[in-house]
């Protein structure tokens, strides 16, 4: 057993981060200032960022019966914290003009960051739901920060009402795990059960719980709500359901669906690929006739999941690689594009600057803004050189060595699908057809703190589409830690 | 070391032309600068063709290629993936070729692109540069990797500076539809590439994308087959091959002439190139046993692209159908596997690279001077351009395979060298000549003679035009006249493709 001072130091990141909020929410109570709130929150990341060094030294480790602080949680958490990061400086340019409160969205996106955290590390049905609830009830508040704007509040309610619909299908599905195996700990979950390991409590309970993730993850069936609730959100916000919700509820499927034993039933791994298929097609599909970039973004990343779970379904640690490498890619991506969007649209002037035609001739005006846009867009549609092409890469590979040829057809045929839509995404930006409404980033847009970003995240795309082994090295590294 | 400048000095002209533009250089120098980047490309590949030495004799199956230049450096290590690129006579007669035709592409565009100048050539010259590094790849990945980066700036091309059809917004549609097209394709061509790895990986444990390992997979007829169908689809869309040629019109009829031209001339080449190099020599063996198969879509595809062609009133429609016909013979050529055939394949490929660009390149100045591609709003334009529709006569007499040009020779070794294997496919594919021959005069019917439309003249060539037209018309007549500069270079490599096919068992299992 390892002394408290080692457990809190795996902790640090987590504790570092609810320093902070408490630390933000202080210093408002004292003195109100948007821009002191924002550093404060971006200090306290990268602090949080750089303990995870020092945590390093002394994974994996196991700390109380609740978490576990392996490589695999560090790497998904500095995930999480760089994307909160991103859209900490997203946020800042954009809520600058918003006539209400805005020091209060850095409490809600550190708390919601803290959650994703706990999530990734969790092994233990308490912290699961602890995190996960950490993670989306501060995202209604983010999600109807602009609540004026109708649209903003009526998606910040859509998504309270079916995320609460989603926790009580995983309560339920905890309870019956529970009382099927008598352990709350995923490795747990067969002990009682004399050899029996496909009972159909156990499998209810899983496949449960998998409709709640899947819910968080937005596969198809459980779609539905994306769309309104991307378009409906902030940018910012948006642009962190799109990546820190779904990396860390991903990783956290990952882990059970590696840990638990009953996981590994054969029946419930094809539902899950079905699931994956349905994904694939129908986010593809339903995002052919969508005007909004916002929304299509939202169903793109449907399709970007149903993707992915094919690495869940074929395993392994092929598998965990896959998802590290894709989950990594794909939330560079979705930065980027989201952070497009967001400086479109910043500073804060009513809903979005979501449709299509705001967008037109954009290369002309900005040029590269929109190369950044056009970079994240291939990036999606998996072209090489650039990072999606990487994950595409690997997730394919992965298909096609564990033999499941019906998904390796699901992604080929909903590749060529979402072509349609990135590329059409894409030659917007160069169309100059004068007389239509525009919004516009702002002129010095490239040196604000969310313009340096997103170009970051530009030359990133591109530095790991054409030379990705040292990502691929990092990803390799971390393992996931048994039990 | 020269490998690498032939691959970036494109890349990297492409991105100055951008650069000058948005730094308000003079309109002209983006082109001045593309030119002068196709000319260094073109230098680099006649110097290595001088300097190399092509003709070696190939050694048996197996052994070390004869390549003439290769580089090495390690890229991926997880997956043993290196940045391998070689050359050897295929690749170098391919990146003249392109070279060439590229030369071409900037100086046909010279007065049609007017807007976005700097653009365009980004676009046109990184065209240029994935080809070229499609042509010189052989590691696996490394080709595809090029094979789908190529698309995107075609993609461009087609979508930004395309001639918009009759109905609003065609070009933009033809322009996803050819991406659709090729890269749905691809991803079946990265199936088949990671299901031969894996293959490989099950065998020996190790990793690896590299072409000359992976050739030694033995493997069993059914996977082999189906990894191989991957390719052959992935090149088929390209080739094309008929059932799926439905992008090629429309790409052709909206793109700018200097599309058409690496469209027909290049782009179509690399699929030919990726059978003779990859499909073929990674599964000799489902290759032979889907050899039959293959010669029947050629021959589907001559006579189909002919009455196509036929049929057609726009102009660039018509070449673009006649180009489906004459990659009929190209197909029926690879697949029989006899060397005089696989011979005939790359001349037919270069002198159909000419035809079709100096065709589409009229076609392009025809638009210039009455702005219109529909034939029916043609007629009698002999004598109302000055040179050009002499020059027209001699490109069609070409794509009709007319004795003296090197469409004749191509065809003629074709159907001469797989006649020996596929004596009734030869006879079959020989009617598609005169289809050709019909095809070809009524677009010159239809165009030069029959009544004027009115007796205005046109304007006849600037030096610039009538420079480009000579120096097809010297190729193609020299291609003619000397086809031993062409299969000289090519000779050993198609050699090696012919071993490959002969060491194929042929279907027992």
């Amino acid at each position: 057993m390892t002394d408290f001072s080692t457990q809190m130091l795996a902790l640090a990141p987590l504790l570092i981060l609810c320093a902070t909020v408490v630390g933000v929410m202080l210093s408002i109570a004292v003195h109100r200032h948007h821009f002191t709130a924002a550093t404060m929150t971006v200090v306290g990341l990268n602090a949080a960022l750089l303990s995870l060094l020092g945590v390093l030294q002394v994974t994996p480790i196991q700390v109380t019966p609740l978490f576990i602080i392996d490589d695999y949680s560090l790497l998904f958490g500095a995930i999480v914290l760089v994307a909160s990061l991103a859209c900490t400086t997203l946020a800042h340019a954009y809520l600058d003009t918003l006539p209400d409160r805005r020091e209060e969205f850095y409490i809600l996106l550190l708390c919601s960051a803290g959650g994703a955290l706990a999530l990734i590390a969790s092994r233990h049905f308490a912290s699961l739901f602890i995190g996960l609830e950490l993670l989306s009830v501060p995202l209604y508040g983010m999600v109807a920060y602009a609540y004026r704007d109708r649209i903003s509040l009526e998606a910040g309610l859509k998504y309270m009402v079916l995320s609460g619909a989603a926790s009580a299908f995983l309560l339920f599905g905890m309870a019956l795990l529970y009382a099927a195996s008598g352990s709350l700990e995923y490795a747990g979950l067969v002990d009682t059960l004399a050899g029996d390991a496909a009972s159909p409590w156990l499998l209810v309970g899983v496949g449960m719980m998998v409709v709640a993730l899947a819910f968080k993850l937005s596969l198809v069936p459980f779609h539905i709500w994306t769309p309104d609730v991307y378009e409906g959100a902030p940018g910012p916000v948006s642009a962190f359901l799109a990546t820190v919700s779904k990396v860390a509820v991903f990783a956290l499927l990952l882990r059970f669906f590696t840990l638990a034993p009953p996981a590994a039933n054969g029946w419930l791994l094809t539902l899950m690929g079905v699931i994956a298929m349905a994904s694939m097609l129908v986010g593809n599909l339903l995002a052919l006739r969508q005007r909004n970039v916002k929304r299509l973004l939202g169903y793109s990343s449907i399709a970007h999941l149903g993707y992915l779970m094919t690495a869940i379904v074929a395993g392994g640690s092929f598998g965990i690689e896959t998802v590290g490498i894709y989950l990594a890619t794909y939330v560079a991506t979705t930065l980027g594009a989201f952070g497009v969007v967001t400086l479109v649209s910043s500073p804060y002037s009513g809903t979005d600057a979501g449709a299509l035609h705001h967008y037109r001739g954009l290369f002309w005006r900005r040029p590269y803004l929109a190369t950044v846009f056009t970079i994240m867009m291939l990036s999606l549609a998996g072209i090489p050189m650039t990072a999606g092409f990487l994950g595409k890469f690997y997730v394919i590979a992965i298909a096609v060595q564990s033999g499941l040829w019906w998904l390796v057809g699901g992604i080929v045929l909903g590749s060529a699908i979402g072509l349609y839509y990135y590329l059409r995404m894409m030659v917007i930006l160069f169309l100059d057809e004068p007389g239509e409404s525009r919004r516009d980033a702002v002129s010095g847009w490239g040196q604000q703190s969310g313009g340096i970003m997103v170009l970051l995240l530009a030359l990133a795309v591109i530095f790991f589409g054409i030379y990705p082994q040292p990502l691929i090295s990092l990803v390799c590294a971390a393992g996931m830690a048994g039990g | 070391m020269i490998l690498c400048w032939l691959l970036f000095v494109p890349f990297i002209g492409g991105l100055l032309c951008w650069q000058l533009e948005s730094r308000h250089a003079p309109a002209q120098a983006p082109r001045w600068i593309a030119l002068l980047t196709m000319l260094l490309v073109v230098g680099l590949a006649l110097w290595l063709w001088l300097t190399g030495d092509y003709s070696l004799a190939g050694g048996a199956v197996g052994d070390a290629p004869n390549w003439a230049h290769q580089i090495r450096l390690p890229w991926i290590d997880r997956f043993g993936i290196s940045f391998h690129l070689a050359l050897d006579g295929l690749s170098l007669i391919m990146i003249m070729l392109t070279g060439f035709l590229g030369v071409l592409a900037v100086v046909c565009s010279w007065r049609e692109i007017t807007n976005r100048i700097g653009f365009f050539h980004l676009n046109l010259l990184w065209i240029i540069g994935g080809v070229v590094g499609v042509f010189l790849a052989v590691d696996l990945f490394l080709f595809f990797f090029f094979w789908e980066m190529m698309l995107v700036p075609m993609y461009f091309l087609i979508a930004l500076w395309g001639h918009s059809g009759s109905k609003g917004n065609t070009r933009i549609g033809a322009a996803i539809k050819f991406f659709i097209y090729t890269q749905a394709s691809g991803l079946l061509m990265l199936v088949s590439i990671l299901g031969l790895v894996f293959a490989h990986y099950s065998q020996t444990g190790t990793f690896t994308f590299d072409y000359m390992v992976l050739r030694e997979t033995p493997l069993t007829g059914t996977i082999a087959y189906v990894l191989m169908l991957g390719f052959f689809i992935a090149f088929a869309v390209k080739l094309p091959v008929v059932p799926l040629h439905g992008w090629l019109p429309d790409a052709h009829a909206q793109a700018p002439t200097a599309g058409s031209v690496d469209l027909a001339g290049i782009l179509l080449k690399t699929a030919a190139y990726g059978m003779l190099r990859f499909a073929i020599p990674l599964f000799p063996e489902a290759s032979a046993q889907f050899a039959p198969v293959a010669m029947a879509l050629g021959l589907i595809g001559i006579y189909y692209g002919a009455l196509l062609a036929f049929s057609q009133t726009d102009v660039k429609r018509l070449i673009a159908c006649s180009s489906i016909s004459h990659m009929g013979f190209v197909l029926i050529g690879i697949y029989s596997g006899t060397l005089l055939a696989l011979q005939g394949v790359i001349v037919q490929m270069v002198a159909h690279a000419f035809s079709a660009a100096g065709l589409f390149i009229i076609s392009g100045q025809i638009y210039e001077r009455i702005h219109t591609r529909d034939m029916r709003q043609m007629g009698g334009l002999f004598g109302r351009m000055g040179a050009l529709p002499g020059f027209a006569l001699v490109f069609v007499m070409a794509s009709l395979g007319m004795p003296g040009t090197g469409n004749f020779i191509g065809e003629f070794l074709i159907l001469f060298g797989a006649f020996d294997t596929v004596p009734w496919v030869v006879v079959a594919a020989s009617g598609g000549l005169v289809m050709a021959a019909i095809y070809s005069l009524v677009l010159m019917h239809r165009v030069y003679w029959g009544t004027p439309k009115s007796e205005a003249s046109l304007g006849g060539l600037d030096p610039r035009e009538y420079s480009m037209m000579l120096l097809l018309l010297v190729l193609t007549l020299w291609l003619g006249l000397f086809p031993n500069t062409v299969l000289d270079i090519s000779h050993t490599a198609m050699t090696e493709v012919t071993d490959w096919f002969a060491v194929a068992p042929l279907p027992s299992r």
